[in-house]
């Protein structure tokens, strides 16, 4: 067994063993506290595998492909950046981005979710943002459903050849909102209405955090447009060595 | 590459992000923009109903035995916002000047692929 292997079991051992002993489910933008313990174990435990496969793509490329490091270091730094930006919105409150949708168009949804969850139990633990009990759930919504939509959209986009630039934006802007769609749906799910049930709930809840994020999925977007644009500029090498650009076609 | 309308392009969508963000910020004068996740909070009492009470605490609240002061928390954030705009420069300052370096050789020495720089 390679020390990298010993790294990995131990890793997903105290990741479950985290689940077992505080029955954690971390939605990033669901309070500390404010879902029913079944429901913090069950995000946590869905959250699982796309970790494990993150960790072992992070694994493989740190063996395999060292250039690209740092393009992973930048991406991390970017979700870093943007989920503590909190902006103002149209609706008077304000609300941060997430800053996965770059992640998930360059490396994919699963070594997003490690970045995510990274900038997750930050929050959860210094910022009292978020929180432990409910890192399952906000995991989920931030770091893995979120940039899942950001990459299917991105994939999808590219094959249709529309301009890059505008399929980056959608696919950021997508990945964000959904964020909080994902949210809301947890939400409904562990708190419904009593009279008017499940969808009511959602509804309600949609009601807070969508017209909120609008505005912020649009500067997300164009955000990540921006950050591509400079590394199209000056790391052509590694985008193509991450399959980003295609080999040998000059920009 | 054209850099000349990427350079506007970048400008103009910087420029976009800020028009977004600060506008609101006039536009709804007394507004108290507060936190949409507190609003989440408030929203579940109101669906459901019943007040809830969170059945666990932060475990920086519990530590500090109160609620993170509004400063501190701000410096937090800063932390975090440092940590990642610390990471990005130092990244993009090493790949702009890489890129100007391995422009200068390739123009000393045209032929060479640029894996040989």
């Amino acid at each position: 067994m390679t020390k990298k292997q010993k790294k990995l079991i131990v890793f997903i051992t105290s990741l479950c063993g985290m689940f077992a002993i505080v029955p954690a489910a971390n939605a990033m933008h669901i309070m500390e506290g404010f879902l029913p313990v079944s429901y913090c174990v069950i995000w946590g435990l869905i959250c699982v595998p796309f970790l494990v496969i993150g960790f072992m793509h992070v694994d493989k490329q740190v063996k395999e492909n060292r250039q690209t490091m740092m393009l992973l270091a930048l991406t991390g730094a970017f979700v870093f950046v943007l989920s503590s930006l909190k902006i103002p919105s149209v609706t008077g409150s304000c609300s941060h981005m997430t800053g996965t949708g770059l992640g998930a168009i360059l490396f994919g949804p699963c070594v997003t979710s490690i970045l995510g969850l990274i900038v997750l139990i930050f929050q959860a633990i210094l910022l009292a943002h978020g929180g432990v009990t409910t890192l399952g759930a906000n995991c989920f919504s931030m770091a893995i459903a979120g940039p899942l939509v950001s990459f299917v959209l991105y994939q999808l986009l590219s094959k249709t050849g529309v301009n890059r630039k505008v399929n980056v934006f959608v696919a950021a802007f997508a990945g964000d909102l959904f964020t909080y769609c994902v949210t809301s749906v947890q939400l409904a799910m562990a708190h419904p209405s009593p009279t008017g049930g499940f969808g009511y709930a959602l509804i309600k809840y949609l009601g807070v955090f969508a017209p909120t994020q609008i505005p912020l999925a649009v500067i997300e977007g164009l955000l990540t447009v921006v950050i591509v644009i400079g590394l199209e500029t000056y790391a052509q090498d590694e985008l193509k060595k991450v399959g980003f650009l295609k080999k040998g076609v000059q920009n | 590459m054209k850099t000349k309308s990427n350079k506007g392009l970048v400008i103009a969508l910087i420029l976009a992000c800020l028009l977004i963000a600060l506008v609101p910020l006039f536009a709804l004068k007394g507004a108290e923009f507060g936190g949409s996740d507190d609003a989440g909070g408030e929203m579940v009492s109101e669906v459901t109903q019943q007040d809830y009470e969170p059945w666990f605490t932060p475990v920086l609240e519990t530590l500090l035995g109160g609620e993170l002061p509004g400063e501190v928390e701000s410096l937090m954030f800063c932390l975090q916002t440092g940590i990642g705009v610390g990471i990005i420069a130092f990244v993009m300052g090493r790949l702009v000047e890489r890129k100007k370096w391995q422009d200068k050789l390739k123009s000393e020495n045209p032929t060479a692929k640029p894996s040989e720089i």
